[in-house]
């Protein structure tokens, strides 16, 4: 077994050095360098396309996803190379994507068998571009208070009508995969369905909302009487709440995890040596922050390790569940911090929004930016209470 | 390695969990206190714990151990955390064993290391001589006699050292106070003439001895390892030290812990349990992430260690570090949540936050261990 995988290991590192292109190993640094895929995709570059077909044709965008969906088939232990490997050579990922993340994982738990095989290959090519329609404006924590209707017609298709709110990218996006109330009379939780729709679709139209950093990342999104056909309902209507869940576990998962992938790297005391210097014995200058970034980073890792016990718990059939609340909640409220500790570095070099050398005020916006981690996907109040009701039985109000 | 358990790991821990839960529980401790034992420990414990295998984990089967090695051992301190049980696991089995097993001459290794194993001899570590853990800091001084040494100084806070049969005393035969370079180690009789010895009781109930050597001659056969080559030796011992005490400490918090979270769901204030409260269940949730953390930590340390990773001595300082702070929390939050009960005597929760803090000061705490980190990262 371990002679296979590093048989495995030898011929993905091998691979990766020839076709992963050079500029596909340079560091991530701003939004153009992360690839979305979709209808509407612009490449920054020749080599973003390339890196990206050649990853999705060996269903590598999707490593673990099995083959007859677009993925590559590979098992825990091969994935874990592959990473590893990735991480050796710097390669970027090659497409970031909330199909991957999010709709993704759900399909293949809740989707019938032609929505899996529709839905699927597309998003591991990358050729459609998924947001996620859930909060609106009356329901932002507590979620299952959306209002959003879809009422089935005699034509067999539903009519969709409300607001969403947040909706990532919805601008960007091909489809949405949407929370909507099929049953008002029921109650709260079980009035809920899961539908898929094309954002082409009449009767869809979306506005960006401007935030603090600058940035539109997030839209507005309404549905006037927009026609859905009913065979785009995932699992039995009433019981969305029960994916809207699942999928949640994964995008907490997957904030969580995104920030441990930053926080976790050790460039942070290197950032810090340029900015602050050292002294004889090569310690920061700054004899508190040099404590702040050791706390940090201490924190950081032992949040990178727990996210690797997690996994390494999850494939043995030990460990215990709603985690996904713990990950989301330590990894955002960390990354925040570690924010903090890079605009401290910088001094006042971090508040440049414009002009010479502020390079389009980036260091202030991740800053800004990254204060909404620890409110999308659901709140660290929220997740604290999952962690107390769920995994510590305390009683309720 | 993945960070899980394997099936012998998993027989230790079940093991551990209820041998220490049966036979030395916080009763033992409260008695041990209280009739003001003269050993502090109970023989009779410590020989079942030897005939558990307990004692041998950290010593080759080639001499008398078990060999299961750290990670075992971890599962093993971190029981003994939960019951905060008393005995010279730490010092003799772990750390004096380790110091012996890595640094030992076969002649050495022979004469103590099954004997240790099997509980009947104790051995402690000599190296803190400030109240701040240093070990570099070592003034206490090896002047070379005939075929031996004349030892002249004074070690502190040397864990069991009242009740150890050997001492491994640091010595400096050449350099300053603070070189890593010029430690040498030696086996000393603690009878021997020259040595006195005074036991210190801890707020933990835990001892300690305050050791002075007066010109103490050593016979050269009894330095452990190469002259002036003794640290080395010392921080395998220490790290295997750190290690088990983050396991331990682990053990302390998860204790503490569910204690809390079932007072929580049990007492009623207002009419209504106070576990219903939003201020506190978002503490005790923070605190479940917190203990969470500092398992990987533990975990994760023990692990290279046994790999013998040359990232083990800073993943023992993470673990070190994280455990301590996460005791810290965790016994000072079940006190505080734990209202005025948590302050009484009677109530067991006490003893939990004073072993958080002696053991968090042992071998270094989350500064020391800090400091640690970042000096191996360059910074």
């Amino acid at each position: 077994m371990d002679e296979e995988l590093e048989g495995f290991r030898r011929d993905t590192a091998a691979w990766l050095e020839a076709n992963c292109p050079a500029a596909m190993r340079q560091p991530v640094e701003s939004e153009r360098d992360v690839c979305w895929g979709g209808r509407k995709a612009r490449f920054s570059s020749d080599d973003q396309r390339l890196w990206l077909e050649r990853m999705a044709d060996r269903g590598w965008t999707v490593p673990e996803w099995p083959k007859i969906y677009g993925g590559g088939g590979l098992s825990r232990d091969e994935h874990k190379i592959l990473q590893q490997e990735m991480r050796r050579l710097g390669c970027r990922p090659p497409l970031s994507s909330f199909g991957i993340w999010m709709l993704g994982p759900a399909l293949l738990k809740y989707g019938n068998e032609a929505q899996k095989l529709d839905h699927l290959p597309k998003i591991a090519r990358g050729e459609i571009r998924w947001c996620q329609g859930y909060s609106e404006p009356g329901a932002g924590s507590d979620l299952a208070s959306l209002r959003t209707s879809a009422i089935l017609q005699a034509d067999g298709c539903f009519l969709v009508n409300g607001e969403k709110v947040w909706t990532s990218y919805a601008d960007k996006a091909d489809w949405i995969f949407c929370l909507v109330r099929t049953d008002p009379a029921a109650a709260k939780h079980l009035g809920i369905s899961f539908l898929l729709f094309d954002m082409a679709s009449p009767g869809v139209s979306t506005s960006p909302i401007r935030l603090i950093s600058g940035y539109s990342p997030f839209c507005q999104t309404f549905f006037d009487n927009v026609r859905v056909p009913q065979e785009n309902l995932v699992g039995a209507p009433g019981k969305g709440w029960d994916i809207a869940k699942y999928l949640l576990t994964h995008e907490r998962e997957m904030i969580g995890g995104m920030d441990m992938a930053s926080a976790g790297r050790d460039s942070m005391h290197q950032l810090a040596k340029t900015a602050i210097g050292t002294d004889s014995e090569g310690r920061l200058n700054d004899s508190l922050l040099r404590a702040d970034i050791a706390r940090h980073e201490m924190n950081a890792l032992a949040f990178a390790l727990t996210l690797e016990r997690v996994k390494d718990e999850a494939r043995a059939g030990q460990g215990v569940g709603a985690l996904s609340s713990m990950l989301k909640y330590y990894g955002t409220e960390l990354n925040k911090e570690r924010q903090e500790l890079l605009m401290s570095f910088a001094g006042s070099d971090s508040l440049m929004w414009e002009g010479p050398d502020s390079h389009d005020g980036d260091m202030a916006k991740s800053w800004l930016r990254s204060r909404a981690n620890s409110i999308e996907g659901g709140t660290s109040e929220v997740q604290l209470n999952i962690i107390a009701k769920r995994v510590l039985q305390l009683p309720g109000a | 390695m993945a960070l899980v358990l394997n099936d012998e790991q998993r027989m230790v821990k079940d093991s551990a969990d209820g041998f220490f839960a049966e036979h030395a529980p916080v009763a033992q401790l409260r008695k041990l206190r209280d009739s003001n034992s003269a050993d502090g420990f109970d023989r009779a414990l410590w020989a079942k714990m030897a005939d558990m295998g307990f004692t041998g984990v950290a010593i080759p089967e080639s001499h008398g151990g078990t060999g299961l090695g750290m990670v075992a051992a971890g599962l093993i301190q971190e029981a003994i955390g939960r019951n905060l049980s008393l005995s010279p696991f730490l010092s003799s089995a772990i750390v004096a064993a380790t110091a012996i097993t890595r640094g030992g001459s076969p002649e050495q290794k022979a004469a103590l290391l099954p004997q240790m194993a099997a509980a009947s001899r104790i051995v402690a570590l000599a190296a803190d001589e400030r109240p701040r853990h240093a070990p570099a800091h070592v003034e206490t001084r090896a002047e070379a006699s005939g075929n031996g040494f004349r030892l002249t100084g004074a070690k502190r806070f040397v864990l069991d050292g009242h009740v150890a049969d050997r001492l491994i005393v640091s010595a400096r035969t050449s350099g300053e106070a603070g070189d890593t370079d010029g430690i040498t180690l030696f086996l000393v009789d603690p009878n021997a003439a020259g040595v006195s010895i005074e036991r210190r009781r801890m707020v933990d109930s835990r001892n300690v001895a305050a050791i002075t050597f007066d010109d103490v001659q050593v016979d050269g056969a009894d330095m452990l390892g190469a002259p002036g080559e003794g640290h080395a030796i010392l921080e395998a011992a220490l790290d295997a030290g750190r290690a088990c005490l983050a396991a331990e400490m682990l053990g302390v918090s998860a204790q503490s812990f569910d204690s809390t979270v079932d007072y929580l769901r049990s007492r009623e204030q207002f009419g209504r349990k106070i576990g219903s409260f939003q201020a506190l269940q978002h503490r005790a949730a923070h605190l479940f992430c917190e203990v969470e953390l500092a398992r990987s930590a533990t975990l994760k340390a023990l692990t290279a260690l046994d790999e013998g990773s040359d990232r083990a001595a800073f993943y023992v300082s993470l673990a070190k570090a994280k455990a301590g702070d996460v005791a810290k929390l965790a016994t000072n939050e079940a006190v505080q949540m734990h209202g005025g009960i948590g302050m009484t005597d009677e109530f067991d929760i006490g003893f939990y936050m004073k072993r958080a803090r002696a053991a968090g000061e042992t071998f270094g705490d989350s500064a020391f261990h800090g400091d640690r980190m970042a000096r191996m990262m360059r910074y």
